[in-house]
């Protein structure tokens, strides 16, 4: 059987060093295999998340030869296997143990971005009408599994680590879900120019390459929401009548 | 007692998936403080994975639809040996539950008047599915989260619970251990929510996630509550079966009703060959009607590719056993020949079954538009599981609730794809709304300090022991086992030697050991879930014993024919006084006149 040598981190917050692995390589393999089969046979305490291998939960996001990647995802047949396939966590978040970091923050930004609250219901049954085109934008962000890999490359967060002014790539196409979603009624502009720094963002565009479910997070949410931050900012009361525009009419830019 | 870190909520629910989520919600709203645990991250729990659809009767692309159909096909589906009531409160209830959702945000795929599509499923009479593409879980459970985060719930990530703790014959908290440290947590609550999904991880095959090791099913049954079907096991017809590493995974449903056909290697519709007879007047009987049927023709009869999944995947098995299988030992799914009958049939695919089309890109080298998949059956739900109170959701122990996948009695014999997800709903709601009411007339009840110490002693247990057997070894050998002895097609002399089988198996779990500190371990979690994997295939194969008859999921080789005596009876298991596991039948409740006539009119 073809074999495969996987330099594994092993360590915690107070350090740690590479391990060397063998495994065996059969056909199909992805890294997350590799990683169980040296769990179950080597290493029980390797640490690292998991839930569905299917590439839907998005937990078990690492970094795989310096690339940020679902290790369910990634097959092994796309890997250079003469030299050893690294593997490690990912760096914008506190290294836990081995693979795992602590993703809580993530979940707290989450928590501060004010809710869906939609308009009164347009039929006598409480239910609403949407056209399929007026909510297709909306659906691509809907996609996103927070494996929060966009965050991992950012480097306003990764290098500059400025977790109490930014949000993230992650959270900026949440906040455009949101303010594009056709029944939504609230205003976030204030907050994402204010508080959540969408004015750090230079549009290197890192998060959109990694992004598993290949949302356009550039293009499609954080461009055009710097654009309406603009427009409110300069002129608040002609894109109040956009916005009223855009709710009745269609619901993506 | 300083060793552990203790926690007190009104009511604490156990698992974060829609049942959960969805309890949390209702019995948060109703003014008590609510706290929740979850073995895995927010927002990740298997639900997530859900594919095809939530089914509810909007009635927004068939106007004939209501809910006594749904009922009607429910308990069709699950052979009537279903708890009537809570398919009866499930299709009335359901698209409430639904169009609640969109009101928190979700975002489902629209019709041409711009209300929810819903689409084709087996055993469903009309399309009744409000999905988005294939990742309805994904949107179902963040709607729910995202809502949630909003409600002031205490979420206790990556913690999980061992045992629950009594006072006396009520239930007054749960002993837990957090991920991340190992350290021991203890949870006192008026009432407890039991949301922990399903058991899958017990086979070898299963489209379930990591945390689908049946915990909620142990925890009740050795907390003193009873299990009620658990003989039967859904195993989906449709999961990949090559390359080895995604074996299992799921294919949706939602291929199928979307127009694809199964074939076999001689390239022949098998699926034609045998239609069940209290199915064949809805069934069609050529192809060409079929597909009239899967493109929203109303006069036109579904297809036999959507007929229940405990038939579907009995005929792939038959199939592949004939010698008629695919090389890597499937069968074909083609979704790909539409395309003979539909202009831009490969963006449609593509639209309609987009993480289809990728998962089987990248992880099995195979274009779903332009070749056929290879599938096989694996294990996918259980329809057995706690045994409640059809309109409180409240166990046979007074404080525990049980709700979602762990709970029983909705699904009879076989569940109806999409009967899930309205099921998380449904009964979480109410878990969540009589919880509440429960935790309120309460007060917190007592803990005991030796008990707590003694399972704490246990839970240490596998370091101290050393190398002597490996959690991952014996977690492989009990899916092995489970597999081959009680599979889809079971009979006795092989069902009692699994039970054989799983007395070693408890004997090696005692044993084993694992290595390194309580910090994230892995192997250390597998051991803790070992003796819930055991005590959930001890339970299935006792029931599927006592079950001498073929009925939905439960085939059985030696009594292959339905029996009318067992058709009036549901078989129920829980923990004798001795400790050993029991097992009685117990006579299904007559159903009232108004929902039998229902059924004969339906009929
Ligand atoms: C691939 C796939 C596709 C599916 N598609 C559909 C579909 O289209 N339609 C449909 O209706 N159904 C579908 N199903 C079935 C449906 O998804 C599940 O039955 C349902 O999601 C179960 O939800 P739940 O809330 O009961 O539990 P889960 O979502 O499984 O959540 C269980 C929770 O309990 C937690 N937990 C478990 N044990 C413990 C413990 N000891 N301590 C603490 N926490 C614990 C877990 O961490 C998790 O948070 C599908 C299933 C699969 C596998
Ligand atoms: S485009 Fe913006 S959000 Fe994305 S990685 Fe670059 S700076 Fe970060
Ligand atoms: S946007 Fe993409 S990369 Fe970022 S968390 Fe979501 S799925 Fe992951
Ligand atoms: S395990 Fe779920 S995305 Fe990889």
């Amino acid at each position: 059987m073809k074999t495969a040598v996987f330099r594994i981190w092993r360590g915690n917050a107070a350090g740690g060093e590479f391990r060397d692995y063998e495994t065996g390589v059969s056909e199909g393999m992805v890294v997350l295999d590799a990683i169980h089969h040296i769990q179950a046979t080597e290493a029980n305490d390797l640490a690292c998340r998991w839930n569905c291998k299917a590439g839907k939960c998005g937990s078990c996001s690492a970094e795989v030869n310096g690339m940020p990647r679902l290790m369910c995802m990634t097959r092994l047949s796309e890997l250079p296997l003469d030299k050893p396939v690294t593997v490690e966590p990912i760096k914008a978040f506190p290294l836990l143990k081995d693979l795992i970091t602590d993703v809580s923050w993530n979940f707290r930004v989450k928590k501060k971005i004010k809710k869906f609250k939609p308009r009164p219901p347009d039929a006598p049954d409480g239910t609403w009408r949407m056209q399929q085109e007026d909510i297709d934008r909306v659906q691509e962000f809907r996609k996103c599994i927070e494996c929060f890999l966009c965050q991992d490359v950012c480097h306003v967060l990764r290098d500059h680590r400025k977790y109490d002014e930014f949000i993230g790539p992650r959270f900026l196409i949440y906040v455009a879900a949101l303010e594009m979603h056709p029944l939504d009624t609230e205003d976030r502009l204030e907050e994402l120019r204010e508080t959540q720094g969408i004015g750090y963002c230079n549009i290197t565009k890192c998060c959109t390459k990694v992004c598993p479910e290949s949302i356009h997070i550039t293009d499609n949410a954080i461009i055009p929401l710097k654009e309406r931050v603009v427009d409110d900012y300069y002129d608040p009361l002609g894109w109040l009548w956009k916005k009223m525009r855009r709710k009745k009419g269609s619901g993506g830019s | 007692m300083p060793d552990y870190e203790t926690f007190t909520h009104d009511v604490l629910i156990i698992g974060t998936g829609g049942a959960g989520l969805r309890a949390a919600i209702e019995a948060s709203a109703a003014g008590v403080s609510v706290g929740m645990v979850s073995k895995c991250l927010l927002g990740k729990a298997h639900t997530v994975m859900a594919e095809g659809g939530i089914a509810a009767a909007l009635a927004n692309v068939d106007d004939r639809d209501n809910w006594k159909v749904h009922f009607a096909d429910t308990m069709r589906g699950g052979q009537y040996v279903n708890n009537w009531r809570m398919a009866e409160l499930h299709a009335r209830e359901a698209p409430e539950r639904v169009r609640e959702l969109e009101a928190w945000g979700a975002v489902f795929d629209r019709t041409k008047d711009g209300r929810i599509l819903q689409r084709n499923f087996g055993g469903h009479k009309y399309p009744r599915l409000a999905h988005v593409g294939d990742r309805t879980g994904l949107e179902m459970i963040r709607t729910l989260q995202d809502h949630g985060i909003h409600q002031g719930i205490d979420v206790h990530m990556e913690v999980c619970v061992l045992a629950l703790l009594k006072d006396g014959a009520r239930v007054s908290g749960a002993f837990a251990y957090d991920r991340e440290r190992g350290r021991f947590r203890i949870f006192r609550a008026k009432a407890i929510i039991l949301a922990t999904g399903g058991i899958g991880k017990a086979y070898k095959i299963t489209s379930n996630s990591w945390d689908c090791t049946g915990d909620g099913h142990a925890l009740a049954y050795h907390a003193g509550a009873e299990l009620i079907d658990m003989e039967y096991l859904q195993f989906h017809p449709t999961g990949m079966v090559w390359p080895p590493s995604v074996r299992g995974m799921l294919v949706t449903e939602g291929v199928r009703g979307e127009g694809g056909i199964l074939t076999n290697n001689d390239g022949q519709r098998f699926m034609f060959d045998f239609i069940p007879e209290n199915y064949k007047a809805q069934t069609a009987d050529n192809e060409e009607e079929g597909w009239r049927y899967t493109q929203g023709d109303k006069e036109a009869r579904r297809p036999p590719e959507l007929l229940t999944r405990d038939h579907v995947a009995r005929c792939i098995v038959r199939e592949i056993k004939e010698g008629r299988g695919t090389p890597h030992g499937g069968v074909y799914l083609d979704i790909s020949w539409i395309k003979k009958r539909l202009p831009k049939a490969e963006e449609h695919i593509k639209r309609k079954l987009p993480s289809m089309y990728h998962q089987f890109k990248q992880l099995g080298d195979v274009d779903i538009t332009r070749e056929p998949m290879e599938v096989g059956p694996t294990t996918h739900y259980i329809m057995g599981g706690v045994r409640v109170d059809a309109d409180t959701q409240m166990s046979s122990v007074p404080g525990l609730f049980a709700a979602g996948e762990c709970a029983a009695g909705i699904n009879g014999a076989n569940r109806l794809g999409g009967n899930s997800l309205s099921d998380l709903l449904v009964f979480g709601k109410r878990a969540g709304e009589f919880a509440a009411k429960f935790a309120r007339e309460q007060s917190l009840g007592g803990v005991d300090e030796a008990v707590v110490k003694k399972l704490a002693d246990e839970a240490l247990q596998p370091f101290a022991n050393g190398d002597k057997d490996n959690p991952y070894t014996v977690q492989r050998d009990l899916q092995e086992m489970m597999q081959h002895n009680v599979g889809i097609v079971r009979e006795e002399s092989e069902m009692q030697s699994a039970l054989e089988h799983l007395k070693v198996l408890w004997e090696r779990t005692k044993e084993v050991g694992v290595t390194g500190h309580r910090d994230f371990n892995p192997g250390w979690h597998t051991a803790l879930d070992l003796k819930n994997l055991l005590t959930v295939s001890e339970a299935i194969t006792r029931a599927a014993l006592e079950r001498k008859e073929s009925r939905g999921a439960q085939f059985r080789e030696d009594y292959p024919e339905k029996s009318a005596e067992f058709g009036k009876v549901n078989t129920i298991v829980w923990k004798g006084e001795d400790g050993g596991m029991q097992i009685r039948r117990e006579t299904i409740p007559e159903m009232r006149e108004e929902l039998k006539r229902i059924i004969e009119e339906m009929k």
